[in-house]
């Protein structure tokens, strides 16, 4: 079996820890872990903006950098939902445009091949429990396109339900939108931040120590709300806790 | 459309005043959220609800590719049935139509059943140019118009008032109309319903001339539909002498058979009812019961062109029961003024954009107006991918040449990111810097960092990680 990681531009970039994490656990669980290093950006923030021809390059590169590899594990369900939602679409857009069908056959080849980690977890490998420690009091936030594209449904929390030492708080208003929304964050900034603070208020609300999601990019934004504001709550990514074991304990960093 | 919304801000600007009044983010919040959940619970209710909503959308996509024929056939069942049809290719002409179809009554006043079409046309604005006084029946339509304001939801365009200011409305405003509210009006829920009952009655038994739309038209009958709850509805389109309803091309539907699947749709996605408490159906006239005299008039007002768009034209099978509305966060924020049209919420920002081009300041923000976080999707009883449309339309907006700066930083960007080795440099060139990186961003960048901090950048990026702990 072999398998890539796809880290994603976000977590390469801003949060390698949460990529590092992937590698590790998928380690652990005994699988062999690829990074082709030509891989980038899925294309998600030009192609939500409107800018398709642009990203265009991007799935050509994505498609080309995981060619061979049965599976693709991506700790990010939003980009996962670009793949496997959006990138059929442009390839049917530029075939309808008269641009031949190599961009839709490279959307196809790929889109069936990409998982987002809690699928691979649970769907491929059949794990629900990782084996990890995380001796803390969390609550889950359920990004939008996991929970609504993706249909993860309670994979996360049956992984993080199964962790050692750990103390699940559910989250009301758990399938509301935290106000990240790509470049929404800055085009409607007063609506994301008031999303932002509403999503948060939930948050707090449950006493949690940690405020664990699954796409950093909404946790980048929740975090930077709660850093400004200088809240206790820990933001952080699903793939860091299920690293942590008992031999090499999650530390903040 | 009508005329009231021109030169509105774009919608960040007015959604950033909503956000900012706590009492209308209150209102909205408690709002939304009821019937968000009593939705839920209605829709729940049916084990067969994702047949009926694929059998929506199927029926609604089939009806649309033949539009041509179903067209003329509705037409041909209203005549038979002694109706007459009028075409209003639109806004203007279908208020010519319907200003000259009072004029030859004689009379100069209608009475209105709550209408989407005759709001987007601005009917009553261009009726009162003519000398002819609409008045709308709807209680929440007629909060609206006593208290000079715009609707700021489909079903229930008073949303944004609590109880306090219709009682102030209604005080203040209802003698300028008509009967004026009773002494010593409290804000109690009753006595504001009896207040409206009283001053709408003697409307009722006066209008010789009604105006409605409607939910539905069947072709194979030629029988109209109209779904309410109050029963003002009902009153038009039985007392007076002529009615006129003014409906848009996409609303019809093909047999009875079709209907009884939209029928168990819309209550439950709109007021969360499992059926609503009036469904008035006529065909043409009848000799001695309801109206004597019968106008439909068709419009389209840019739906022809809304059909022609592969991706946009699923906008059409909207049967504008706001259910996306209910659940949107955004919506749920900045309420529906912010939109700047009669079509508020999710289905309005992908419906106005098309029905009125992209060219004014809010109409190119409109398909922006929204996080793609689905929910929207989710609970559309026709199952409108609502973030496709979205998106598309962003596409229409970038094209035509809006955010050069944007473009750019996207041409930029997107270099950088299909270069690996410079996006390595790039990476590495942040982990140095990192100690320099400011907490707050002048220009642009304070749109995130007004509100919050900017992530830290690591030390190295994860491909540095890779190439040293995994050669």
């Amino acid at each position: 079996m072999r398998v890539a990681l796809f880290a994603t531009c976000v977590n390469d970039a801003l949060f390698p820890a949460t990529a590092v994490a992937t590698v590790r656990l998928l380690e652990r669980l005994g699988v062999d872990v690829d990074f082709p290093p030509e891989q980038s950006c899925c294309g998600q923030p030009q192609y939500n903006t409107g800018y398709r021809r642009a990203c265009e390059p991007l799935v050509r590169r994505t498609a080309r950098a995981f060619a061979g590899y049965d599976h693709v594990v991506t700790p990010s369900g939003s980009c996962v939902a670009m793949v496997r939602d959006n990138y059929p679409r442009i390839g049917a857009k530029a075939a309808t445009e008269g641009r031949g069908t190599g961009l839709a056959d490279a959307a196809l080849g790929l889109a069936p091949r990409v998982y987002e980690l809690t699928e691979f977890l649970t769907d491929v490998l059949g794990v629900e429990d990782v084996g990890a420690y995380f001796p803390h009091t969390v609550t889950y936030h359920p990004s939008c396109h996991g929970l609504r594209v993706l249909g993860l449904g309670d994979r996360p929390l049956r992984l993080l339900r199964a962790v050692k030492g750990l103390e699940l708080r559910e989250l009301p208003g758990a399938d509301e939108c935290c106000g990240f929304g790509g470049t929404f964050a800055v085009k409607n900034a007063a609506v994301s931040a008031a999303m932002a603070e509403d999503k948060l208020a939930n948050a707090l609300g449950t006493g949690a120590q940690v405020l664990c999601g699954a796409d950093n990019s909404c946790l980048m934004h929740l975090g930077g709300t709660l850093r400004r504001r200088g809240e206790a709550l820990r933001p952080l990514h699903l793939a860091e806790i299920l690293a942590s074991t008992e031999d090499d304990p999650w530390r903040a960093a | 459309m009508t005329g009231t919304f021109l030169g509105m801000p774009a919608f960040p600007q007015a959604a950033e005043r909503a956000v900012r009044d706590g009492q209308l983010r209150a209102n909205l919040r408690h709002a939304t959220h009821t019937i968000r959940d009593k939705r839920a619970r209605a829709v729940a209710e049916l084990p067969d609800w994702a047949e009926l909503r694929a059998a929506g959308k199927a029926i609604k996509d089939h009806t649309l590719r033949h539009l041509d024929r179903y067209l003329v056939q509705l037409e041909e069942s209203v005549t038979a049935a002694g109706g007459t049809v009028h075409w209003a290719a639109d806004a203007e002409e279908a208020n010519r139509i319907v200003a000259d179809l009072v004029h030859a009554t004689a009379e100069t006043e209608v009475v209105k059943v709550k209408s989407m079409a005759t709001q987007e046309i601005g009917l009553n604005e261009a009726l009162a140019a003519e000398g002819i006084t609409a008045y709308e029946t709807d209680l929440a339509e007629l909060i609206v118009q006593l208290g000079d304001d715009r609707p700021s939801h489909i079903l229930v365009p008073a949303i944004h008032r609590n109880r306090a200011e219709i009682r102030e409305i209604f005080a203040e405003r209802m003698a300028d109309w008509g009967r004026p509210a009773p002494e010593g009006l409290t804000d109690s829920p009753a006595e504001l319903a009896e207040a409206a009952r009283l001053h709408l009655r003697e409307k009722f038994l006066r209008a010789q001339v009604a105006v409605s739309g409607a939910n539905f038209m069947v072709a194979e009958t030629g029988t109209l539909v109209v779904v309410e709850s109050e029963g003002n509805g009902r009153m038009c389109l039985t007392l007076p002498r002529t009615l006129i309803s003014v409906v848009g091309i996409e609303k019809v539907v093909p047999t009875w058979r079709d209907l009884e699947v939209f029928l168990q749709l819309l209550p439950r996605s709109s007021t969360a009812e499992r059926m609503n408490p009036y469904t008035s159906l006529w065909t043409g006239t009848t000799a001695g019961d309801g109206p004597s005299e019968f106008h439909l008039v068709l419009l389209d007002n840019g739906r022809t062109a809304v059909l022609a768009d592969q991706v946009g034209r699923q906008a059409l099978r909207c049967i504008r029961c706001s259910a996306c509305l209910n659940v949107c966060p955004v919506y749920e924020r900045a309420g529906g003024h912010a939109y700047g049209s009669v079509y508020p919420g999710p289905i309005g920002a992908i419906l106005t954009p098309q029905l009125r081009g992209t060219t004014s300041p809010v109409d190119a923000s409109l398909p922006y107006a929204s996080s793609l976080c689905g929910a929207c999707y989710d609970v559309c009883p026709v199952a409108i991918d609502i973030p496709e449309v979205l998106v598309h339309l962003r596409e229409r907006v970038t094209e035509q040449g809006g955010h050069p700066m944007e473009r750019a930083a996207i041409a930029a960007a997107g270099y950088v990111l299909d270069h690996p080795a410079l996006l390595t440099a790039a990476e590495r060139l942040a982990g140095r810097t990192r100690a320099l990186h400011p907490r707050r961003l002048p220009g642009p960048g304070r749109a995130w960092t007004d509100t919050r901090d900017l992530p830290e950048v690591p030390a190295e990026p994860f491909r540095d990680w890779w190439r040293k702990n995994r050669p």
